[in-house]
């Protein structure tokens, strides 16, 4: 359909606005680009110290995507699907990671296991503060409340009908739950697992602070970031930085050609 | 046979009261009513999808006020089919075998039975989107059908049918319980319909049952 110059003046306004930020994003990587060289960026990820960080970060935002999925799953659908008392209370406290800034909860992670039952988990059943559990845990607290928004979203956008169909055709909750909800939330749990990933690959506050930033023990490449900046190796942070670039890239072209392509929740 | 009795059911404004009605088995009953007045949640209270507050409700002779819906051994056929988008139409009609632990050759033999007589055969192994209003309604029946339940639940399944297509579905319905042994209670609002199916005709008007049409064999 050819467009009137009335709607292409309209379209361009739109485009303008918000490609603006478009443009924002593409001239940072830019900026980083060029103000590092390829020797600069192998010699930076060649170090121990980075590559350590490399695979924890990559561990540890793995770990916090499964641990977010698996209470996403079941909360999410609760959420959407349930009328149950204190519902409104439970939804509200499932918003707090969401809007208090990441350091609080990092914070209160180690106010928690400084508390005498905190301590005795600790004693007794694995050490956590300052240890790669932290990490996990810190960035688990944050993404997972993202990861259940997702879900639920995907959940109220299937039919319940489908699931009820399910029931009168011989299935148990679970099996109709496990065999016709499940499909249809692939792509939302693809979105809800992707999300959690991202989020968990950025997260810094609170890892600073429960976790600290030890070389070769508790470093992930957002603290590496902070820490060679705070050194004066800006040519190291800005390494680490596009490193973390390039793999969020991946991450989410690979979700999208796994199952998200054409959907456009990714 | 359905038995319904006295049913009551509230639910924020709306609700009913002391609802009772009786299908006869084999019978083919119609339950008529204005948009909104309840039909579908009495056919939902049936197929135990809904808690009702009091009354009882019997299939087949056997109390299933408070059973869980597979318990209930019904097909159920909602307004918009409801298919399993991401199945296959074969794996849509098989379903409730499948869930049973039937085995693959008894499957098989039953889809294809399913599938020749609501001519779908053609399209068993396409997944179950994109399809027509009236492909959706033959793979619901068919799937609902499939474990040969002595109850058919059917809300609406015509209304969102051209007319060539309605009439196609009609002439299929009216051979259902001989073909399939089967009860039948359809929830609609078209008077048509109601003719050209019901044995027996209830109409839901302002929370009570009404026989319009008397269907047992004297």
């Amino acid at each position: 359909m050819r467009r009137l110059p009335a709607d292409l003046v309209y379209y361009l306004c739109l485009a303008i606005l918000g490609g603006s930020y478009v443009a924002l994003i593409v001239a940072m990587v830019v900026a980083d680009l060029f103000y590092t060289t390829p020797d600069h960026l192998l010699s930076a990820l060649a170090e121990p110290k980075i590559q350590y960080s490399i695979k924890l970060t990559l561990i540890s935002c793995s770990v916090t995507a499964i641990l977010s999925l698996w209470v996403a799953v079941p909360m999410g659908y609760l959420l959407a699907r349930t009328e149950f008392w204190g519902k409104t209370v439970v939804d509200t406290i499932l918003d707090v990671p969401i809007v208090l800034p990441p350091i609080v909860l990092g914070l209160s992670l180690l106010i928690l296991f400084g508390t005498p039952p905190g301590q005795w988990f600790q004693d007794y059943i694995f050490e956590v503060r300052y240890q790669v559990p932290s990490v996990i845990l810190a960035q688990f607290s944050v993404s997972a409340a993202f990861a259940v928004r997702t879900m639920r979203v995907t959940f109220e956008q299937i039919s319940p009908r489908t699931e009820q169909v399910a029931l009168t055709l011989g299935c148990t909750r679970a099996q109709a739950f496990w065999r016709v909800v499940m499909p249809e939330a692939r792509r939302g749990l693809l979105t809800a697992g992707t999300l959690a990933w991202a989020r968990s690959l950025g997260e810094f506050g609170p890892i600073m602070l429960f976790s600290g930033a030890t070389p070769m023990r508790t470093e992930v490449l957002s603290t590496t970031v902070w820490l060679a900046f705070n050194i004066s190796n800006l040519e190291g942070a800005i390494a680490v930085s596009l490193f973390m670039i390039a793999i969020a890239v991946v991450v989410l072209v690979l979700t999208r050609s796994l199952g998200l392509r054409g959907t456009g929740i990714v | 046979m359905i038995d319904v009795d006295n049913l009551c059911m509230r639910q924020g404004e709306f609700q009913l009261a002391d609802v009772s009605l009786h299908v006869s088995k084999g019978r083919y009953a119609i339950l008529m009513g204005t948009t909104g007045c309840g039909k579908t949640t009495i056919l939902e209270a049936i197929a135990g999808l809904r808690t009702i507050a009091a009354g009882r409700i019997v299939l087949n002779g056997v109390e299933r006020t408070h059973a869980t819906p597979a318990e209930r051994n019904l097909g159920y056929v909602p307004q918009d089919g409801a298919l399993f988008r991401t199945m296959s139409v074969r794996d849509n009609l098989g379903f409730a075998l499948s869930i049973r632990g039937q085995p693959a050759d008894a499957i098989k033999q039953r889809v294809d039975e399913l599938a020749a007589w609501l001519q779908v055969g053609h399209i068993l192994e396409r997944r179950a989107v994109g399809l027509s209003g009236g492909e959706t309604q033959r793979i619901a029946l068919g799937r609902a059908l499939a474990n040969r339940p002595p109850i058919l639940l059917m809300d609406e399944p015509l209304s969102s049918l051209d007319e060539p297509t309605r009439d196609r579905m009609v002439e299929l319905l009216r051979g259902l319980p001989g073909r399939e042994s089967v009860t039948v209670l359809h929830v609609t609002h078209s008077q048509r319909e109601a003719d050209a199916l019901g044995d027996w005709i209830f109409r839901l008007h302002e929370g009570r049952i009404e026989v319009v049409k008397s269907g047992d064999p004297v």
